[in-house]
């Protein structure tokens, strides 16, 4: 019994590099993840994550790595979004989501081109976390901790955002400033992260276990390792299926934290139900 | 420069003109008040009470005129400077407890690195205090009262020890006892040499402080609440007729709001 929870990540290198390449992503989407929840970009963060297709079909084209072709496209997906909200009145939600189905369009056409990329789009779309090379995995080391730092530093500035943008002024810390720096952690987690889930599964290791350890979490440094702790629970629980059953690597990891949270989700109100809320003192 | 030490200014504006974006909502705007003493804004939903505190904020740009705050520009010294929103839309899902809430008030003092010490555990623990929260300190935000909840965040703003304090209607969501607490401790930082500015519909308590201004998308009357509190004026900022008994406002006529006929007026408003 032991053995076919571990073995499968000693035996295979693909395995051991998927695993902790999982890791490294639950880490840096923890962090981020956590903000984004808090400060309810969710959506931006999901309109990263189809944005930086088009990017990356771009750069496959022109045989530059696919990272900085997602880079590419998550800062053009972010200067979009800013232009949008800036000129027209049109709300931050529908300009956002033009742009993504606009640019998940675009992505396809570029690639649909190119009949000898219909595989590729596959990869694109629901990762290849089997696959990643040791230069990759070096990249989102460097990655994760660069978030982390930041992080650190701008933690203050992040809390009073997420508390109210104009106490984040009135307290000396510009929100339009610290609110880029948000969009551009999101954009690099999104990028570093979608070579293992896929552009259009980023989403849910994202936001998914932050969003399961903000049921439970009552202060912001335990949201952040809870949810550090249940993404990299889903990514080996992922792998470990992914291997038994033959499924898709990418699809079962978010499966697996979609699941986590709707569970914890049922599992807080079953004890709400049952545990009576404390009488007020 | 001498004549600034012997009476410090807190605000001053001149010709201000206030608003967002290109709508001017008050124009010409020239007052002072100096530290020390307490100013309540008077007017009804959309008179500008609001559009004056974020400009002396800093939130929002003068759209004209000058205005100085403790003796710079708005934002100049933001660990001076404390101001209270009316709305925290987002702070139901922080997992935050009351006590960090609080804690906040003191990240203008300490920039992003700088360790919070002694002094800014005092004042917070002070302040909370005060507010009569310190047992909430470590619940979890989400499950207060709204009443709680606006003594934390009063508690917050108070925490912040600065020279220039500004409230937006404090008093929604407090009970009666609440209220006089936050209005004595308005006075106890008055005594010890702060300017606050209070943004509220209550007559009664504007009666409380140095300085009324009536709003009403213009200046409608400023100084002593006793003073300017006249029918006509409150005709003007309310569209109430009301007059005063024995220290009591009685109101003895309801018309329509000002906005209801779009521009501020003089008399009865019909439709």
């Amino acid at each position: 019994m032991i053995n076919c929870l571990i073995q499968p990540f000693t035996a295979n290198a693909f395995m051991a590099n998927a695993l902790l390449a999982g890791v490294l992503v639950s880490i840096a989407c923890g962090i981020v993840g956590t903000f984004t929840v808090l400060r309810g970009l969710a959506f931006m963060g999901d309109a990263l994550g189809h944005g930086v297709l088009p990017g990356v079909a771009i750069a496959m084209l022109l045989g530059l790595p696919g990272m900085l072709g997602a880079a590419a496209g998550a800062l053009a997906m972010i200067l979009g979004v800013g232009f949008i909200t800036r000129r027209s009145s049109l709300s931050s939600d529908t300009a956002t989501g033009l742009l993504f189905v606009g640019m998940l369009a675009l992505g396809v056409v570029i690639v649909s081109r190119s009949h000898a990329f219909s595989g590729d789009l596959m990869r694109i779309l629901f990762g290849e976390i089997l696959g990643i090379h040791a230069r990759e995995m070096i990249i989102q080391a460097v990655a994760t901790l660069v978030i982390a730092l930041v992080a650190v530093v701008c933690y203050r500035p992040f809390l009073l955002l997420c508390f109210s943008p104009e106490q984040a002024q009135v307290s000396g810390f510009s929100p339009r400033f610290y609110h880029a720096l948000m969009l551009i952690l999101i954009g690099m987690t999104v990028v570093v992260s979608f070579r293992t889930v896929g552009t259009l599964l980023v989403f849910g290791i994202l936001l998914a276990p932050a969003a399961s350890a903000s049921l439970f979490s009552r202060k912001i440094i335990t949201m952040i390792v809870v949810a550090s702790l249940i993404g990299a629970s889903s990514v080996y629980i992922g792998l470990l299926v992914s291997y038994h059953g033959d499924i898709a690597a990418g699809a079962a990891i978010t499966l697996t934290a979609t699941v986590i949270f709707f569970v914890m989700l049922a599992g807080k109100h079953l004890f709400q139900a049952l545990v009576p809320r404390k009488e007020k003192a | 420069m001498s004549e600034r030490h012997l009476h410090p200014v807190a605000v001053l504006a001149r010709g201000l003109s206030i608003g967002h974006g290109r709508e001017t909502v008050v124009a010409d705007l020239d007052f002072r008040l100096e530290a020390g003493r307490t100013l309540a804004l008077v007017g009804s939903n959309g008179s500008g009470k609001t559009t004056l505190l974020k400009t002396l904020a800093g939130l929002l740009p003068p759209l004209a005129g000058a205005v100085e705050v403790l003796g710079g520009r708005p934002l100049a010294s933001p660990e001076r400077v404390a101001y209270m929103g009316q709305f925290h839309p987002s702070s139901f899902m922080l997992p935050l407890r009351a006590i960090d809430i609080v804690r906040m008030a003191r990240f203008a003092r300490h920039g992003l690195l700088g360790r919070l010490g002694t002094a800014d555990e005092i004042a917070v623990q002070e302040a909370m205090a005060v507010m009569g929260v310190e047992h909430l300190a470590r619940k979890p935000l989400n499950t207060l009262s709204g009443g709680q909840r606006q003594k934390v965040f009063l508690a917050q703003t108070f925490a912040k020890e600065a020279d220039l304090i500004l409230l937006d209607e404090p008093a929604a969501n407090l009970d009666a006892p609440a209220q006089a607490v936050y209005r004595r401790f308005v006075r106890k930082c008055a005594q010890a040499g702060k300017a606050v500015v209070v943004a509220t519909h209550d007559i009664e308590e504007a009666a409380d402080y140095d300085w009324t201004m009536l709003l009403a998308r213009r200046v409608v009357a400023f100084g002593p609440c006793s003073e300017i509190l006249t029918p006509q004026s409150l005709m003007a900022t309310f569209g109430i007729v009301g007059q005063f008994q024995e220290g009591r406002l009685l109101i003895v006529e309801r018309e329509h709001g000002h906005q209801a006929c779009g521009e501020a007026h003089e008399g009865p408003c019909k439709h």
